[in-house]
């Protein structure tokens, strides 16, 4: 497959994106919304066959992004999957560790971390922060005050 | 202390290896002191298993919340007089990593919380060379 | 954690003599055979990435190389790279050079430090002491030129910090060669001996299919009959001007990965020579102003795996999120395929076969049906280790034989 290819079966799927965007030839940006994510996931990694490599929580200003990273690496490109959490208060997403248990570990971080709930994750209990840690504490939060606890 | 708890102290002490959140180079530099070109166990100073058998507690990294009650128990099993060398410049002063939100300060803050009367002896460096170790080491044994 | 009569549970941790930080696995064991696996880590967590949307773009190197000791040069070139994408900075030649030469005497001594760990898990010490002992020669190549034998700060955004003095090479490639000559025989002597065939063969086999499903990288992945390695997929540094292999064994097990590693130290040894024949003349760094707003990917093959590593920023000069991942993050949970269905005696080397970038443990609490037995990590050594001899004896090895 070359990338035009690629390009191409990308965009059979396009009905279910916002947008498709490019910064640079070998790095492509898949926006969608958080009730998507499951499906584009799964078609990228059993259908394109690209290699999951991980997910990145953001805390944006009015929503909350999840970025699912999948490298092709016969082109040297990597496709990243934007899913955009609207809720605030209740930030809720789809698990894609059913397809692919290489997820396990980063969704539960980003549960740690920014409070994310996964749908459907099989094993959802605390990775990385302190038994201790007061539950509802979210440290990568733009609104966590460094030192308040501590 | 008694003149045969010092004498005991200080001949052939036996070190336990406490990593509380360090990046891996204290450590490995510990270890570094073990093998050939080092070989610290031809002046008696071994590395063992557990705790309860170390005169010597070799501490690195700066300590984390999750840590700090491991590092407190081991200290606790650890039988008394016993030295605490905070190796690094994480176990010195939490270093770089003193702002984040998941630590909870220096080596020797978490071990006076529970032992107030302590022996603590620093080793600065990001790693310390092995020669470092060694010559801190000696100078802690000898100031006791 | 609930232990339940009937699934007696084998705990591994927080603290163990044999590797260095603190990590706590549950062994869920039926006799001696793991039925099941779960990972407590946390322990080392320093909450890095918060730390780092603190600090300026120029400062987050000298952060991020304290990620790992031993990767303290893969993570911040990963970063840079990412940082020089969103810049659109293009490297001078000579500063891609010195950070292929950098990386690549990491990986060798990342490599031996692990052979010889493995063999002090499998009860071979001989090869844990010869390992360690050829290993300090290139710490001394680092440290000569870096200034440290580890955490070298040599790369910055635009180019590199240290230059290697040309007067140094002719001495370097001096060492090179007689670290060759040794590798050489270790890796025959590791390789071609019976009883580690025959210890670590069919241990711990991580099938291709598990490894595309773990998403596994670097000789994890290698091991395993899956091709990856970002040096030729998405070729960065001065690897795309060199020669150079790429070594994939199909086997899965803890043997095919140890092959990988061995052979790979050859290369990248063949690599760092040709990097310091063919080094260019010219500046070491461009100056980089600005970071524009955007998003930028890096990634570079870590002695361990792919190391990635995410910006985002907002024009400003920190960056606004800064993902982070270190391959063992995805080689660990690895072990949930190629552990589960093993012996408990070879759990040890499974778990060490994948280089975890963190340590064993040092309590282990062996659960029985009705009892509880708390026995240390020695316990589980010892079990490894009487393995081993069991081997020797069934191959004819006798108590006292030496060789020549």
């Amino acid at each position: 497959m070359n990338l035009e290819e690629l390009k191409n079966k990308i965009n059979s799927i396009s009905d279910q994106l916002i947008k498709i965007e490019e910064t640079a030839p070998t790095r492509v940006y898949l926006s969608c919304e958080a009730e998507k994510v499951y499906n584009i996931c799964k078609f990228l990694f059993e259908d394109v066959k690209a290699r999951f490599v991980i997910s990145t929580a953001i805390d944006a200003d009015n929503c909350y992004e999840v970025i699912h990273h999948f490298a092709y690496d016969q082109l040297s490109t990597f496709i990243n999957v934007k899913a955009f959490i609207r809720d605030r208060n209740k930030p809720l997403i789809e698990s894609i560790t059913p397809i692919i248990p290489g997820a396990e570990w980063i969704e539960r971080e980003m549960h740690d971390t920014f409070g994310i709930e996964f749908n459907n994750h099989p094993n959802m209990k605390r990775l990385i922060l302190a038994d201790d840690w007061p539950q509802g504490i979210c440290p990568l939060k733009k609104d966590y005050e460094f030192k308040k606890l501590r | 202390m008694s003149f045969w708890m010092k004498y005991g102290l200080k001949k052939s002490p036996w070190v336990f290896h406490v990593n509380t959140g360090a990046c891996n180079n204290c450590d490995i530099e510990i270890v570094d002191c073990l093998t050939p070109r080092f070989d610290v166990e031809r002046l008696g100073v071994k590395l063992v298993g557990s705790p309860r058998h170390a005169d010597a507690l070799l501490v690195t990294g700066a300590v984390t919340a999750q840590a700090k009650p491991r590092l407190q128990e081991a200290y606790r099993q650890a039988a008394k007089p016993c030295v605490v060398f905070a190796i690094g410049a994480c176990a010195c002063d939490s270093g770089i990593f003193m702002p984040g939100y998941h630590m909870v300060g220096p080596v020797d803050k978490v071990i006076k919380e529970i032992d107030p009367n302590a022996i603590i002896a620093y080793v600065p460096g990001c790693p310390p060379k092995p020669e470092a170790m060694i010559s801190g080491i000696v100078a802690a044994l000898k100031a006791i | 954690m609930k232990i339940s009569p009937k699934k007696p549970v084998l705990a591994i941790g927080p603290l163990h003599p044999l590797q260095e930080e603190m990590e706590f696995f549950q062994l869920t064991v039926d006799g001696e055979i793991v039925t099941d696996i779960d990972v407590r880590i946390g322990f080392n967590h320093r909450g890095i990435e918060g730390i780092s949307e603190t600090l300026q773009f120029d400062q987050v190197p000298y952060l991020i190389s304290r990620i790992c000791g031993i990767c303290s040069a893969s993570h911040p070139l990963a970063f840079v790279q990412a940082v020089e994408e969103l810049a659109g900075v293009t490297v001078p030649d000579r500063a891609r050079y010195v950070r292929t030469i950098i990386n690549e005497l990491e990986r060798i001594h990342s490599h031996v430090l692990w052979v010889g760990l493995a063999g002090h898990f499998i009860g071979y010490d001989t090869v844990f002491m010869w390992a360690w002992k050829y290993r300090e020669p290139i710490l001394d190549i680092l440290e000569k030129i870096t200034g440290n034998r580890n955490n070298y700060g040599n790369v910055k955004v635009g180019g590199c910090r240290e230059d290697i003095d040309d007067s140094m090479i002719p001495e370097i490639l001096k060492e090179l060669d007689e670290i060759e000559k040794k590798m050489d025989m270790l890796i025959k002597a590791v390789l071609d001996d019976p009883i580690l065939q025959a210890r670590l063969k069919g241990v711990g086999v991580l099938t291709y299919e598990d490894a595309i499903k773990y998403a596994v990288t670097g000789p994890t992945a290698r091991g395993s009959g899956v091709p990856i390695d970002v040096r030729r997929d998405d070729v960065y540094a001065a690897y795309g001007e060199l020669d150079w292999n790429v070594i994939v064994q199909p086997e899965g097990d803890v043997f095919a990965k140890a092959v990988v590693r061995l052979l790979e130290t050859m290369e990248a040894i063949k690599i760092t020579r040709q990097a310091l024949k063919k080094l260019p003349g010219g500046p070491i760094a461009v100056e980089v102003k600005e970071i524009p707003p955007g998003e930028a990917m890096g990634h570079t093959e870590a002695p361990r795996g792919e190391t990635f590593h995410y910006v985002r920023s907002d024009g400003g000069n920190r960056p606004v999120r800064h993902k982070v991942r270190a391959p063992s993050y995805v080689n660990v949970p690895s072990f949930k395929a190629s552990c589960v269905g093993a012996n408990i005696s070879d759990a040890t080397i499974t778990l060490a076969s994948v280089d975890p970038c963190y340590s064993c443990t040092e309590r282990l609490a062996v659960v029985g049906r009705n009892d509880k037995v708390i026995c240390d990590g020695k316990e589980l050594l010892r079990l490894s280790r009487a393995r081993t001899e069991q081997m020797k004896k069934q191959m004819g090895y006798k108590e006292g034989f030496k060789f020549e």
